[in-house]
């Protein structure tokens, strides 16, 4: 089996639209929550999320790409540009006929639907742009990246709903681990931040209206965020071969599924998942120093989460250090772990453990070190991600500090 | 502005191309317009003249719309107006 190391990372998302802005805002625990801005808010029943601020797409973009391009595409593309550009990677000749993008996707263009359905069923208009189909195709912005960058090997997107990048970043780690492709780029992207989107949320009545505090007693919900994480996944002896930058090793994952509950998260599932995924990458449990959590703000999700993390590492859970950037950056959904997996390279390479912000009362059913507040320096050898879906989805991925 | 002038506004605008670059015997393909550009131009024609082009991606020859050229194409769409409903 081929070993498997991350040579280059991008990211746009509520806190940063690059790697560096975004590792900053961590490290100073801000929080990229605030009021939603747009068309409607004032008949929303939640009117916080974690928008991507400041974003000129139409400078970014010609008007060409603008019309094809849904906002979850347009932030794939500003992560792949700037995980590629720092690989350093150009394909072309056996390594692009080899090397593919899996992407992480839940919604798919949820801009463009919200928008195309006002325009048949609000405004009665019989006509929509033609367009509308390869916008909203949630393999869109896996195709693009192809396209950019002349990536011809397997290429498609996987939809696990919350747990979408963790699947697919695993998926591309098999490739490259098996000798299948020499490189993968990989991740995910969500932009589900529409009135649609966050009306069709509010009917859970699982969202917080104020703010996103994981595993604090007092916390009252999830909250939605948007943007994209891309990693390139490469082949070590490639990678040195070429005297690339590495960023981290990937060195396992697990993937399983509840089989109980469409919503309802599970102890069992979530446990058997981080137990696999250290026995998928051949580390004691006492070598895990950092988990990023799920973590989601939820009343379910972080007491389960928490149970589960007992579980699987005894005396060791009160040693080790788990947060939740989610209280920073929001809920991706679909795109949310491959924004994650930014903390735990932060945690390998800086020693920066990003803090679980919002944190105000100790739960006892999360009694972890979940780094309330202030970011933290430790010494970490090897981190987990979790994401935990609904559906009883599960994947967990274990990086090792190079 | 005349029904050519708008047509003629509309594929320029597709083309990336001032209106004078557009003659009547230009194809879509000397313009530069692929199959996308095409649906995308047939879009905002209809738009622009609230109107229904009959037109099949699948068999484009054997639509009752030819797109041959710029001039069959304003000629098709001057019938499609004429035709058209007084709103």
């Amino acid at each position: 089996m081929k070993r498997v190391v991350i040579t280059g990372a991008g990211t746009i998302n509520a806190l940063g639209h690059n790697v560096s802005q975004t590792l900053e805002a961590m490290r100073e625990g801000h929080c990229g929550i605030g009021p939603l801005e747009m068309r409607d808010v004032e008949r929303l029943a939640v009117q916080i999320g974690a928008q991507v601020r400041g974003f000129a797409s139409d400078v970014i973009f010609n008007r060409q790409q603008m019309a094809l391009y849904d906002r979850f595409t347009q932030f794939a593309l500003i992560a792949a540009r700037e995980a590629l550009d720092q690989s350093g990677l150009e394909f072309s000749g056996a390594l692009s006929a080899k090397s593919g993008v899996v992407m992480g996707n839940s919604g798919g263009g949820m801009q463009t639907l919200d928008e195309n359905y006002r325009t048949v069923y609000e405004d009665g208009k019989n006509r929509v742009h033609p367009f509308v189909v390869p916008k909203l195709m949630n393999n869109a912005a896996a195709s693009h990246i192809s396209m950019e960058f002349n990536l011809k090997g397997p290429s498609f997107t996987v939809a696990s709903a919350c747990a979408s990048s963790n699947h697919a970043m695993a998926q591309a780690f098999q490739m490259v681990r098996s000798g299948m492709a020499p490189v993968m780029i990989t991740g995910g992207t969500e932009s589900m931040l529409c009135f649609g989107g966050v009306k069709a949320w509010e009917g859970l009545r699982v969202m917080s209206k104020d703010a996103c505090r994981p595993f604090s007693a007092t916390r009252n919900g999830m909250v939605q965020g948007e943007g994209a994480g891309v990693f390139v996944f490469e082949e070590m002896d490639h990678a040195k071969a070429r005297g690339a930058d590495i960023l981290a090793e990937v060195i396992g994952f697990a993937m399983t599924s509840d089989a109980a509950d469409i919503v309802m998260p599970s102890r069992q599932g979530a446990s058997r998942a981080i137990a696999g995924a250290l026995e998928d990458a051949g580390v004691n449990r006492e070598e895990v120093g950092y988990i990023n959590a799920h973590g989601t703000g939820t009343a379910a999700n972080d007491k389960t989460e928490c149970s589960a993390v007992a579980d699987v590492f005894g005396p060791h859970a009160d040693r080790l250090l788990i947060s939740s950037t989610k209280s920073m950056h929001g809920h991706l959904i679909g795109g949310t772990g491959a924004v994650e997996l930014l903390a735990c390279i932060m945690a390998l390479r800086d020693g920066v453990i990003a803090p679980t912000i919002g944190y105000e009362e100790a739960d006892p059913e999360c009694a972890l070190d979940v780094v309330p507040n202030e970011a933290r320096e430790a010494t970490i050898d090897v981190a987990l991600s979790n994401a935990f879906a609904f559906g009883g989805l599960n994947a967990v991925l274990a990086l090792r500090r190079v | 502005m005349s029904v050519k002038d708008r047509v003629i506004a509309i594929v320029a605008e597709q083309a990336v191309l001032e209106p004078s670059d557009v003659t009547m015997d230009s194809t879509l393909e000397d313009l530069g317009i692929d199959s996308l550009g095409l649906v995308e131009s047939i879009f905002a024609i209809e738009e622009e003249f609230d109107i229904s082009i009959p037109f099949n991606a699948n068999e484009p020859e054997n639509s009752e719309f030819d797109i041959s050229s710029v001039a069959t194409i304003i000629a098709g769409i001057e019938k499609l107006v004429a035709e058209a409903p007084a709103a």
